[in-house]
């Protein structure tokens, strides 16, 4: 069949098509696209195959692109998904990957306790992670009888506290996530290196006598925000994992299906430092609420995140 | 293979219905430049903005913090979900963003190639992603690996397909596909070329003309409009 026969048989067919994949069409029309899209592709295979000129071709691949991109293309819908995602996606992600979280774990918490209890012992060891500078910002800001705690403002600077522990906090995660892709190695400095600043901190704050100040302060936000820090850890250590030991797979697929686990747990540890900051800002600041409260809402935090992880989106099954 | 697809950056994609679409990948030129835009962007918001908000006092400086944040990581994001996988850089381009299967992007590829960044910048100005782009034949940078997407041109089709009507004529002899193809290409892309250029390229088709001479641009219109069966 000569070239003009053909354009003049299938015009038609392709014009009716354009005006389907047009973003207002009319609901009639959409109805008879996965037909219409099957009919251009086998025009297309003909096309090609009977090498009509490389405009017609063009033409046809245009519209063959934009229908398979409208045909297979995600049409999820976005609404419902955030729930889900909270009641169950996100948690059946964690504990998919328990050993690596457990290993983020250690890798964070050991440094952090060492550096807790170091100090104590030697004084001075508070100096091999933090220099003189920051060991005086961080006495005056938790020095006993200031009004606001964690800072040294007033009360308006709230919404910038929350803003700045949001800001900083949630970089650090994304940070620790994505240097878990040079093999791992950038999500374990990482890990280590908070857990020791971490560590240092504390350790030295307790030293100096004012754990009363530290320990009512950070009660709060702790079970939210280090358990968001050793979730991303763990993400990153995935995407390492998957470079360092692909398996049956080639590097870049195993990349790509461990990258796909990892994401909903970055994004809802994302979450969790968002909502750390809020606690950070508006609630641990307050120094008139008494100790012992403070206390009781951090463990309650703890227990929620315990068992939110343990036991929520269970029931789903898999 | 062709030398065209030798040289070319077109990635071929395996439709479920059996067909194979070439999409044109976007190299590190144009990816940088549109960084550049959408950085020049962004920096912009983040000024006009500090300039109205440190009206506020200290909760303006927290609002500032959370918008630099949201333009830090999600900014390509939301354009990418919102604007079918461009921002506003990318659409300057021409570029769009996609998954490897020519679908469009998903909200989780997005929000993992714009994280990957971080990884991508190192050591400085995108060190590494630039050096991974460059060392699979696809220009993906690690964010774009692991998400598994590809950064594309958006192909408009260009020019009208039909060809300059003039008298049918039959060919002296007889064509194969290939040459037959090739006339019909030429004859739809005479509109776009220079008159010097049309004879030129004439020239190259060989003995087609009256006693064996270099046909004129005319003559092989004719002999195209024969071959697509113009009446």
């Amino acid at each position: 069949m000569k070239q003009n026969l053909f354009r003049s048989r299938h015009e038609q067919t392709w014009e009716t098509l354009e005006a389907v994949l047009a973003k207002d069409a009319p609901e009639a029309l959409r109805t008879r696209f996965p037909r219409l899209y099957r009919q251009v592709c086998q025009h297309l295979a003909v096309a090609r195959t009977r090498l009509y000129s490389g405009r017609l071709i063009q033409r046809l691949e245009h519209l063959v692109l934009a229908g398979h991109q409208r045909l297979y293309g995600s049409a999820r819908q976005h609404r419902g998904r955030l729930a889900g995602f909270f009641a169950r996606d996100f948690p059946v992600a964690v504990r998919r990957e328990w050993r690596l979280v457990l290993l983020s774990a250690l890798v964070f918490y050991l440094p952090l306790t060492a550096m807790l209890v170091a100090p104590q012992i030697d004084p001075d060891m508070v100096y091999t992670v933090l220099d003189a500078d920051m060991v005086h910002d961080i006495e005056s800001m938790y020095e006993p009888g200031e009004a606001r705690i964690g800072e040294s403002r007033g009360a308006d600077s709230d919404v910038l506290m929350f803003a700045f522990y949001a800001y900083h906090n949630t970089g650090i995660g994304f940070r620790a996530f994505a240097g878990g892709l040079l093999f791992g190695v950038g999500a374990l400095f990482s890990l280590a290196f908070n857990g020791l600043f971490i560590g240092a901190v504390a350790g030295h704050l307790v030293r100096i006598g004012y754990g009363g100040t530290f320990w009512p302060f950070v009660a709060g936000h702790s079970a939210l925000e280090l358990t968001a820090v050793v979730l991303c850890g763990a993400g990153g250590l995935r995407l390492g994992l998957a470079l360092l030991a692909p398996g049956r797979y080639s590097r870049r697929h195993a990349l790509r299906r461990a990258a796909s686990r990892a994401v909903p747990i970055v994004g809802g540890a994302a979450a969790m430092f968002f909502l750390a900051a809020f606690v950070e800002g508006f609630w641990s600041s307050m120094a008139f609420v008494p100790a012992p409260l403070k206390y009781a809402v951090g463990l309650a935090l703890w227990t929620l995140v315990t068992v939110y992880f343990l036991f929520q989106g269970r029931s789903h099954g898999h | 293979m062709g030398a065209a697809e030798m040289l070319d950056t077109l990635s071929p994609v395996e439709t479920p219905e059996g067909i194979e679409l070439g999409l044109r990948l976007a190299g590190p030129l144009p990816r940088m430049l549109a960084w550049l835009i959408d950085a020049i962007i962004r920096f912009a918001m983040l000024y006009g903005l500090a300039l109205g908000l440190s009206l506020l006092g200290t909760f303006g400086v927290g609002m500032l913090l959370l918008t630099g944040f949201f333009l830090e990581w999600l900014y390509p994001v939301a354009f990418e979900m919102l604007m079918d996988g461009q921002t506003i850089g990318k659409r300057a381009l021409g570029v769009r963003v996609l998954c490897d299967d020519a679908t469009p992007v998903t909200l989780s590829a997005s929000v993992l190639r714009n994280l990957l960044r971080a990884v991508d910048f190192m050591p400085l100005f995108y060190g590494l992603g630039v050096a991974v782009m460059l060392s699979n034949g696809a220009f993906q940078r690690l964010g774009d690996l692991a998400a598994g997407t590809l950064v594309v041109y958006v192909d408009r089709p260009r020019g009208r397909d039909t060809l300059p009507s003039a008298p049918p004529l039959a060919p002296p002899v007889a064509l194969t596909a290939e040459e037959q193809q090739a006339l019909i290409a030429f004859a739809e892309r005479l509109r776009e070329l220079s008159p010097e250029r049309a004879q030129e390229l004439a020239a190259l088709a060989g003995p087609l003309g009256p006693g064996g001479a270099p046909p004129t641009p005319e003559r092989l219109v004719r002999f195209a409009n024969w071959l697509a069966g113009s009446p």
